[in-house]
């Protein structure tokens, strides 16, 4: 059994710069950690790995250079395997020609049973690239996911929706996009730590992938960001300041009670 | 083991072709989901704007009173109807919809930003080659380009960006549940009801339902409540959010929370408030050591009171207030426990001195 799963490096504190004239997200690439999500999703796919004889996990991961490091802590967490796709024609792109490059490099790892990838980003919080490789790979995708049962011609995954779960069964190949009560994340092992050290890490462009450079980056993406601005928010404040005394609570109280609030 | 399908991109486009904004209602057993009349609401004044038809979209076997849907605002109703459909499944969907896309070929399509719409509209804006924007806040026509401006919060927390889909059709976007109000019923208003049936092909999915067990544990569901009582990470520590919950259990009030207090672990996801949360609106919110981030406010700026007590003068929190409180919550909370208890008291020897 092969399974993928997908890392993203995405910064580690909220404050991200954009480019305001293209709207693009500039990643400077300190202070990066793997998506939570994307954690959860590889806990999975080693966890299932080391209940069956015969799973190999591979990490794939979009972004520059610099992302191999992603991979590297894939391995360490116990994956086997690691693929960067990386080169400047892939900036700008939006999920769309994400989705196509993350296809294309699915590909390139050879049979697929199972994808396993986070609910969404941090950093751009969209939770649309997962699905759409799968459509691009022509596999069904299941969405929302808090559990997985490997069966051997199928997975039973139970999806958090509103008001309740669902449970649906699904022939292999498929993919699945995780939440994070699916699991606790796990953590590097030794073995794992050495093995990141001499695994190297396949590379491609769009070129190695077999995709026209039209496809991705800028051209490739259909959406385009036409203005960042901060948005107006503003009501009138009746602004009090704590004194020590029951003031400004009594105000509060009084202005609730105008408001048939209580 | 598998082999895939490459799925085919068709490159050109005639976008004069497009026309008509179309929304994908929803249902559960049968029975029309709230955010359908939601999503009509925000379809009715693109519609308008254009000077076009809107029309609901609807997956199932039977719909009951299926001409709520007029009475809200559309205009026509695209029923694909077969016992498939019933359930959410991914396949299914996408092939239903796309199908109806390609039939219908309308400018716009907007679905909510559920489970459901976050997981079919990817697969049909992937299978169209179509923009797809997520969690929108708001969606407006650009009087000169007449081109869908979506707008949703960005990266960085204060930013909001502006989107289009300049040469790709449809333009599509989701929009958070319960960030716009349903038009009042008008139940003289009446519509073009179209079925559409499918052959059996467009079903066909390795995908099987297999149930829906409903969930019995949350007992405070923060949607629908009146008031909420909302914490973050200046509550200091779960000792600290338990201040929290004190006073949402004194007001009758559901619990929320900001992304940091989530993660800190001092109380559930399903409490998170924001733009990776829900989306509430309160008759009143009450926020307790928070900054009000703009990914927080993505989820409550639209509550009728907005109350909030920070120790920072500045927080972005107290522009979105109708009343604030500059102050630390360890001594202004304690204070306002007190003042609810004696007011409740005196409410009740008020009661109590009328039935007397
Ligand atoms: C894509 C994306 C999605 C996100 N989604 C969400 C989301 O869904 N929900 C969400 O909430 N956040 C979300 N965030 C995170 C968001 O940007 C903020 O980081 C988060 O809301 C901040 O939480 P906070 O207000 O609790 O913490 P902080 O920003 O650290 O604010 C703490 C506040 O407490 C005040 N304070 C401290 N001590 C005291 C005291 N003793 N008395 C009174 N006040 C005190 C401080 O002045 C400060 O204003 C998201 C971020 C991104 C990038």
């Amino acid at each position: 059994m092969h399974i993928v799963v997908f890392v993203k490096q995405v910064p580690g504190t909220d404050n991200v710069k954009m480019d305001p004239e293209t709207g693009v997200m500039i990643r400077t690439g300190k202070d990066v950690i793997i998506n939570p999500l994307d954690e959860n999703a590889l806990t999975e796919a080693i966890k299932i790995k080391n209940s069956r004889s015969d799973v190999k996990v591979t990490a794939i991961s979009m972004g520059p250079p610099s992302a191999e490091r992603a991979l590297k802590e894939a391995i360490a967490m116990g994956a086997d395997a690691g693929i960067l796709v990386s080169g400047r024609e892939f900036a700008g792109s939006d999920t769309i020609a994400t989705g196509k490059a993350l296809a294309a490099a699915v590909r390139k790892a050879g049979d697929v049973d199972l994808i396993i990838c986070g609910e969404r980003a941090t950093d751009g919080e969209t939770g649309q690239t997962a699905v759409m490789v799968a459509n691009y790979l022509g596999i069904p995708g299941e969405t929302y996911v808090s559990s997985i049962e490997v069966k051997d011609s199928s997975v039973i995954v139970k999806r958090t929706v509103e008001r309740g779960f669902e449970r649906v069964e699904i022939a292999y190949p498929v993919l699945v996009s995780v939440n994070k009560d699916i699991n606790e994340i796990g953590m590097p092992t030794l073995k794992g730590k050495l093995k990141a050290k001499t695994v190297p890490i396949a590379s491609y462009d769009a070129s190695g992938l077999g995709i026209d450079s039209t496809e991705v980056g800028l051209n490739g993406s259909p959406t385009r960001v036409v203005k960042v601005f901060s948005p107006k928010l503003s009501r009138d404040t009746i602004m009090k300041r704590a004194d020590g005394t029951t003031q400004p609570v009594e105000e509060l109280m009084s202005f609730l009670i105008s408001k048939e609030c209580i | 083991m598998s082999t895939y399908v490459n799925a085919s991109v068709k490159k050109e486009h005639d976008l004069s072709q497009y026309k008509g904004v179309c929304v994908l209602g929803e249902q559960k057993d049968g029975q029309l989901l709230p955010v359908t009349f939601e999503l009509i609401a925000r379809g009715r004044t693109l519609a308008d704007d254009l000077g076009c038809k809107l029309s609901c979209i609807l997956l199932g076997d039977e719909i009951q009173e299926i001409e709520q849907v007029f009475h809200r605002g559309a205009d026509r109703i695209l029923f694909v109807k077969a016992p498939e459909l019933q359930n959410f499944l991914p396949r299914p969907y996408q092939n239903a919809i796309v199908k109806l896309i390609q039939e219908e070929k309308p400018e716009i399509v907007i679905a909510a930003a559920t489970t459901t719409g976050r997981t079919v509209m990817p697969l049909v804006a992937a299978k169209l080659n179509a923009g797809l924007t997520a969690d929108c806040t708001s969606l407006t026509i650009d009087p000169d380009t007449k081109l869908l401006l979506q707008t949703r919060p960005a990266i960085g927390g204060n930013i909001m960006a502006t989107i289009k889909t300049p040469q790709h059709r449809p333009q599509m976007a989701t929009v958070r549940p319960r960030s716009s109000k349903p038009l009042p019923l008008d139940c003289n208003r009446t519509g073009e009801l179209i079925i559409k049936e499918y052959e059996n092909a467009t079903f066909l999915t390795p995908e099987k339902f297999l149930e829906f067990i409903k969930d019995t544990t949350q007992t405070v569901s923060i949607e629908d409540a009146e008031i909420i009582v909302s914490g973050g990470k200046g509550m200091k520590n779960a000792e600290g959010f338990k201040m929290v919950e004190q006073l949402a259990d004194l007001l009758g009030a559901g619990v929320g929370a900001t992304r940091d207090a989530v993660e800190l672990g001092w109380t559930t996801y399903p409490h998170q408030i924001g733009l990776s949360g829900k989306t509430v609106a309160p008759k009143l919110y009450i926020a307790l050591g928070l900054s009000g981030k703009i990914a927080h406010l993505a989820g409550m700026q639209t509550s009728e009171v907005i109350i909030a007590v920070n120790k920072d003068p500045d927080a972005q929190i107290f522009k979105v207030a109708d009343f604030a409180i500059v102050g630390d919550v360890f001594e202004v909370v304690p204070m306002m426990i007190q003042a609810i208890k004696q007011h409740k008291e005196k409410a009740k020897a008020e009661t109590c001195a009328l039935s007397s």
